[in-house]
């Protein structure tokens, strides 16, 4: 019973009863392309979970007293029973963050949304121009989400968070993305980009550069009080003084991912047979994935350091991301591919001429609009979501 | 609030605040305040030692600020 937060992310590590933090993906079919989708979306799969079947698995999140869950997709909001499975969860107490490019937000459904405190929004954005965000969300995807915020700031919904995917081409803009929140009663949510899904093969040419990520870590200390961040930088403290958040990877311990079809993942950043738990229509359903799946289990087990174990910064960035290492091609022992004492880029030249495992399933449309700024196209995606987002961890 | 091995977590819609209580005891002692007159009534009747008294207040007070408890009749 002491005000120490180190404790308890050690606590934390060896698992909870149910998860923190939740992303339920409900469809994988979009509206838009992003180039940097985690989860590959784009065409809905035919082995979706049924009407029933969320309804139940939403009965076992109430049984496990899951207090909220992170929906995304794809675009969640283009299911047609989106918004009677926003209403089940809140009259089955599970709160609902879902991440949305804006598409369906009309004034009707934002009084509605207004109205309860059990419902929250996160509105993907992923510059602070058109010219920057539709680069990688593609045309229009600009527009459709400022409109959203609009309506939902008309509708007195405050408080809903405006969620930024960093990226070389809008590291510059964080101030302005600051801006727009105030101005639209918005908080601003800031998430790292992960080398997963189809952000796999353009992560190289977005991924903020050696000083971007200094400068986010620079002005992440100075505003991250106010700013929401999913806990998704803490490969960043080892730049010294710890960001805001538990400041550890919560794969399997304190988040993990359920895919439309039901497959259980690690975390919405791993999205791949390495870290697939289990399937939610299995015995024993999500509970028994969570609590008894052999890979969870070993996620929890103390993690060595590896190569990582001598350095200084170690007990700051415990290694990174283990989806960012993986899909990078990089040992999971090893040190993050953006580690801060430039471990990374050396780890990335010995590994130069791998091929790193390819992100699996891709729902990808066959034939996507696609936009281009500049060289390749920038990326991104409607639903990212972070372990812990929006929590803030007190002690009592 | 959920019960987890190291005592409970605690989570507030309001204010989307997640909390948590490192020991079971005052998990106990959460779980019964609306049963009893005072908070410290509910902290002896959970086994606190006077000695310990202290840590508990800081402990609720800690929660009350967070808006995680609050007292009888306010809004």
């Amino acid at each position: 019973m002491t005000a120490a937060p180190l404790p308890l992310a050690d606590q934390f590590q060896h698992g909870l009863a149910a998860p923190i933090c939740l992303t339920w993906e409900l469809t994988y079919a979009c509206n838009l392309s992003c180039v940097h989708c985690l989860s590959s979306s784009g065409r809905r799969d035919p082995g979706e979970l049924s009407t029933a079947e969320c309804e139940a698995l939403i009965d076992e999140f109430e049984r496990m007293q899951v207090f909220y869950v992170n929906i995304g997709g794809g675009e969640p909001t283009v299911r047609p029973d989106f918004w009677h499975l926003v209403d089940y969860a809140v009259a089955h107490r599970v709160g609902v963050k879902f991440s949305t490019n804006g598409i369906k937000i009309t004034p009707e459904v934002a009084r509605r949304l207004a109205g309860s405190d059990y419902v929250d929004v996160q509105i993907s954005l992923d510059g602070a121009t058109e010219q920057v965000n539709d680069a990688v969300r593609g045309t229009s995807s600009y527009r459709t989400a400022i409109r959203a915020a609009a309506t939902l700031a008309a509708a007195g919904f405050r408080g809903f968070k405006l969620s930024v995917v960093v990226t070389r081409h809008n590291a510059a803009q964080l101030d302005q993305f600051a801006e727009l929140a105030d101005q639209y009663g918005a908080q601003l949510r800031l998430t790292r980009l992960r080398p997963a899904g189809r952000g796999a093969a353009v992560w190289h040419e977005l991924r903020p550069t050696a000083g971007q990520q200094r400068a986010v870590y620079d002005w992440l200390t100075i505003h991250g009080e106010n700013v929401l961040t999913g806990d998704s930088f803490f490969h960043l403290s080892g730049y010294g003084q710890a960001l805001p958040g538990l400041n550890m990877c919560g794969a399997g311990r304190v988040v993990c991912l359920i895919d439309p079809v039901g497959d259980v993942y690690a975390c919405p950043f791993a999205i791949h047979d390495s870290f697939l738990a289990g399937n939610v229509r299995g015995d024993g359903g999500f509970a028994r994935v969570w609590r008894e799946s052999r890979l969870f289990a070993e996620l929890r087990r103390p993690q060595s350091g590896g190569a990582c174990a001598s350095c200084s910064a170690y007990d700051a960035c415990r290694g990174g991301c283990m989806a960012a290492k993986f899909f990078t091609g990089l040992p999971l022992d090893g040190p993050d591919p953006e580690c801060v004492r430039g471990h990374g880029e050396a780890a990335l030249a010995r590994v130069g001429g791998v091929t790193p495992p390819r992100p699996a399933p891709d729902h990808s449309r066959r034939n996507p609009v696609r936009v281009t700024i500049g060289r390749r196209r920038p990326p991104d995606r409607a639903c990212d979501s972070d372990p812990l987002a929006g929590f803030t961890a007190r002690t009592g | 609030m959920r019960p987890e091995s190291f005592g409970a977590l605690l989570y507030h819609y309001g204010t989307r605040r997640l909390s948590f209580l490192k020991d079971p005891t005052v998990l106990t002692v959460v779980r019964s305040l609306a049963d009893h007159p005072t908070a410290r009534s509910a902290c002896e009747s959970a086994g606190v030692t006077a000695r310990a008294l202290p840590a508990y207040e800081r402990a609720l007070a800690t929660l009350a600020r967070s808006a995680m408890i609050r007292e009888r009749g306010a809004p």
